[in-house]
């Protein structure tokens, strides 16, 4: 029987034969990998412990799931956005003066470059690069430390000028305003929470990775955790024009 | 062959192999006793709300007290039994048996579900006891008064987002099973309708739960800083709220019923010695079941203030989803006919379905229809039908599915006579505390208030009486499982003659329900 059949230069790693989440027989990885110094082809046995397997579609199928509710969960607030907008549409306008450019653009550099990182490492793992994979795993966690201390300064000078949830002055003004700077909070605040959620699993995978936990034989952990920081980066994609750009 | 599940030899022994289970059908007992010890909580809350209400001016506690209990009944009986109630107790003991699998396709993020649900229903219980006493919100948690009120709602709705985090956990896990871990020749077209039942659930609860984490989420944010989002003083809007809460809940009904229409599917070709009849339109209908159900929330809100355009298609749309409710009924039906009946316990449970959803499903499109809505609203005919629907369709298939898959579950056989009494008295409890409220409702007697005008205290000294028979049938149905248990006689791996995957394994099954791998050469009704 042929391991493999087809183009070489089409692959630099590659897996074959999946191993069935149960079954009584032994089941064999092979690694395919092409270098300078020609083709190497590692043979590794697994023995079935089925929970272990690797279901490497099964567990993102999983990711995208759960990235679906990810952004529901953010729907319910852009649906209270976009009813607020389209009843308060000039107070809307008025409030988004406030917002500094600069702050929202730089967090948004900020946050896309940390997202290339992020796939970078994933690409360094696979190539079987863990020190590479790591230092950009550092590097991402780094931004993201970035975007939340911005958006700490942000914060703290809105709040210094008054501007929080039912402070006394802002429930002077319009309606629109009092939304705006409500929806401000709650949609980047929960958008921050994110964050740090995601700086945390990315934390946890730096340790995988230096325990070998996480290789270029099984990065799915490191994939799907590249997965969920990408969908953070997407909804300040959205949040960054509703709130900034918009005057 | 394999010792049984029980006798398995996990990481942990005792008590801990329970808790830190990753053996699904482990977890899925676990999900079994903690929603049934929920449901024994809610029935006697109902009880008393039964007795408070027995006749006009009798007052067997304050009138404060009357609003926490109807509370805490909707609360326990909504959240922590049936929504989790079929699919993660019998959908997980189940379903992967049905595939053909060893387990769910991430036995970790499945015992982590239980410990949120457990962990959220533990801090709802709390919430009773601290801070301003226990919720009288109703189950709904209605702007403005869930942000005025005193008492405990934060801690409360808090535990109820977690089981929420945890019922959309358990869809992702079911949904990524039945794509990645059937067995081989178990294509879609062979898949038992139970399981396409919890594939159609799972895309429900991984759709519908997340807006209701936001939306209980604004709850806490609201009490505890005031945005104003729905706060027309701050220019918020309630009715959001109101929208945002049954852009879940209505959904959520189908959480409730559409697993229990596949226990029904399964059960009645097995009895009537028949292949099911329409296949592909009873495991289409789950899932138009599914689509249909995620827009037709408007229909709670009627009398709320809405254009009438938008009251007009909510109207259709409800109507709409009549016509795949139907088409099971039909199929059902038709199913039985010239078939060799077989009148054993799950099977009369499985007709008990039939007849009181259809009762509680016709009485919805009453409410679906604008014109009678306006006058029913809020009255004792939402409470009668939700309960023929929620009780009468999803409980009663519940206890159907627990008495056709008990041998199974337990590898022992319960009284079978026992059994049918129970269903009897249970029946008849159960019209005749549920069908007198479509009469007092639709003489005008609200919903949720805790005293009435005398005028209605014939109905209700029914009801009453019916609460009573009801409660005694629940008694013989539990004293009968239970009993079995030890005294049971020892069932045997197919004591139905069922054709799907989960009689082909021992009773209990193997750790890893299959000495090997099945191999499915035919489908799931196929009797010869």
């Amino acid at each position: 029987m042929p391991l493999w059949q087809g183009n070489p230069l089409e692959l630099l790693h590659t897996r074959l034969n999946r191993c069935p989440t149960s079954s009584s027989s032994k089941c064999i990885y092979y690694i395919i990998s092409i270098s300078d110094s020609g083709l190497t082809i590692t043979m590794t046995e697994i023995s079935p412990t089925p929970h272990k397997s690797i279901d490497y579609t099964g567990a993102k199928l999983g990711m995208w799931l759960f990235l679906f509710t990810e952004i529901i969960l953010f729907g319910g607030m852009f649906l209270g956005y976009s009813e607020y907008r389209q009843v308060n549409t000039s107070d809307f306008h008025d409030a988004a003066k406030e917002m500094s450019l600069f702050f929202g653009a730089l967090n948004t550099i900020i946050l896309l470059t940390s997202s290339l990182t992020m796939a970078l490492s994933i690409s360094a793992i696979k190539q079987g690069a863990k020190v590479r994979s790591m230092l950009l795993q550092a590097t991402t966690i780094i931004l993201g430390a970035a975007f939340l201390g911005n958006k700490f300064i942000e914060w703290r000078e809105h709040i210094l000028h008054g501007f929080y949830p039912d402070s006394p002055e802002l429930l002077t003004m319009s309606h629109g305003k009092i939304l705006y700077f409500g929806l401000y909070y709650v949609m980047t605040g929960i958008h921050g929470l994110h964050v740090l959620i995601g700086m945390g699993v990315i934390c946890f995978m730096f340790v995988l990775t230096q325990l070998n936990k996480v290789s270029s034989t099984d990065y799915i952990k490191l994939e799907n955790t590249g997965l969920f920081w990408h969908l953070v980066d997407i909804i300040w994609i959205y949040l960054f024009p509703l709130f900034y750009l918009i005057k | 062959m394999e010792a049984s599940f029980y006798a398995a030899k996990g990481r942990y022994p005792g008590i801990l192999g329970w808790i830190f289970a990753t053996d699904h059908k482990r977890i899925g007992l676990l999900y079994l006793m903690s929603t049934l010890s929920f449901f024994f909580i809610g029935v006697l809350l109902g009880l008393t709300l039964r007795l408070e209400l027995m006749r006009s001016g009798m007052h067997l506690y304050s009138a404060q007290t009357y609003n926490a209990i109807f509370t805490l009944h909707g609360v326990i009986m909504i959240f922590f039994f049936i929504i989790p109630g079929i699919p993660a107790s019998l959908g997980n003991f189940i379903m992967p048996l049905q595939l053909g699998a060893p387990d769910v396709a991430f036995p970790k993020i499945n015992i982590l579900s239980w410990w949120l649900f457990m962990t959220g229903a533990l801090l709802a219980i709390t919430s009773l006891f601290t801070g301003g006493g226990a919720p009288d919100t109703g189950w709904t948690f209605y702007i403005p008064y869930s942000v005025r009120t005193g008492t405990n709602i934060s801690l409360a709705v808090f535990g109820v987002f977690l089981i929420g985090l945890s019922s959309t956990l358990t869809g992702m896990n079911f949904l990524t099973t039945i794509h990645r871990l059937r067995a081989p020749g178990m294509t879609w077209k062979r898949l038992p309708l139970f399981t396409w039942a919890i594939y159609a659930t799972g895309w429900v609860q991984l759709l519908a739960t997340p807006v209701l984490a936001i939306t209980l989420l604004l709850i806490i944010i609201e009490r505890f800083m005031g945005v104003g989002f729905f706060d027309p003083a701050k220019g918020g809007d309630p009715i959001l709220f109101q929208h945002m809460f049954w852009i879940y809940s209505h959904p959520a009904v189908y959480i409730m019923i559409i697993p229990a229409m596949g226990v029904i599917s399964d059960i009645i070709p097995v009895f009537a010695r028949k292949t099911i009849f329409g296949y592909a339109a009873i495991a289409v209908s789950s899932l138009a079941i599914a689509f249909f159900g995620y827009l037709v929330w408007g229909h709670h809100m009627f009398t709320s203030g809405m254009s009438d355009t938008a009251r007009i298609i909510f109207s259709l749309l409800t109507f709409l989803v009549a016509v795949p409710s139907g088409v099971k009924v039909f199929n059902w039906v038709a199913s039985m006919y010239r078939g060799s009946i077989k009148v054993d316990a799950p099977f009369l449970y499985a007709l008990g379905f039939i007849f009181l959803f259809s009762i509680g499903g016709l009485t919805g499109l009453a409410q679906g229809a604008l014109s009678t809505d306006l006058h029913i609203h809020g009255t004792y005919f939402i409470v009668g039908h939700f309960h023929y629907v929620i009780f009468g369709g999803a409980v009663f298939g519940m206890f159907a599915g627990l008495h056709y898959w008990y041998p199974k579950m337990f590898g022992r056989m319960y009284e079978e006579h026992l059994a049918k009494l129970a269903f009897v008295v249970l029946f008849i409890g159960f019209n005749v505390l549920y069908f007198p409220m479509f009469i007092s409702g639709y003489l005008g007697m609200p919903r949720r208030y805790y005293d009435y005008l005398p005028e209605f205290n014939g109905p209700n000294l029914v009801s009453t009486i019916g609460s009573w028979i009801l409660a005694m049938g629940l008694f013989i149905l539990f004293y009968n499982l239970f009993h079995s248990l030890i005294a049971g006689k020892k069932a045997s791996s197919n004591p139905w003659g069922g054709a799907t995957l989960e009689w082909q394994t021992t009773s209990p099954p193997p750790h890893e329900n299959f000495d090997k791998t099945p191999e499915v050469t035919k489908g799931p009704y196929t009797y010869h």
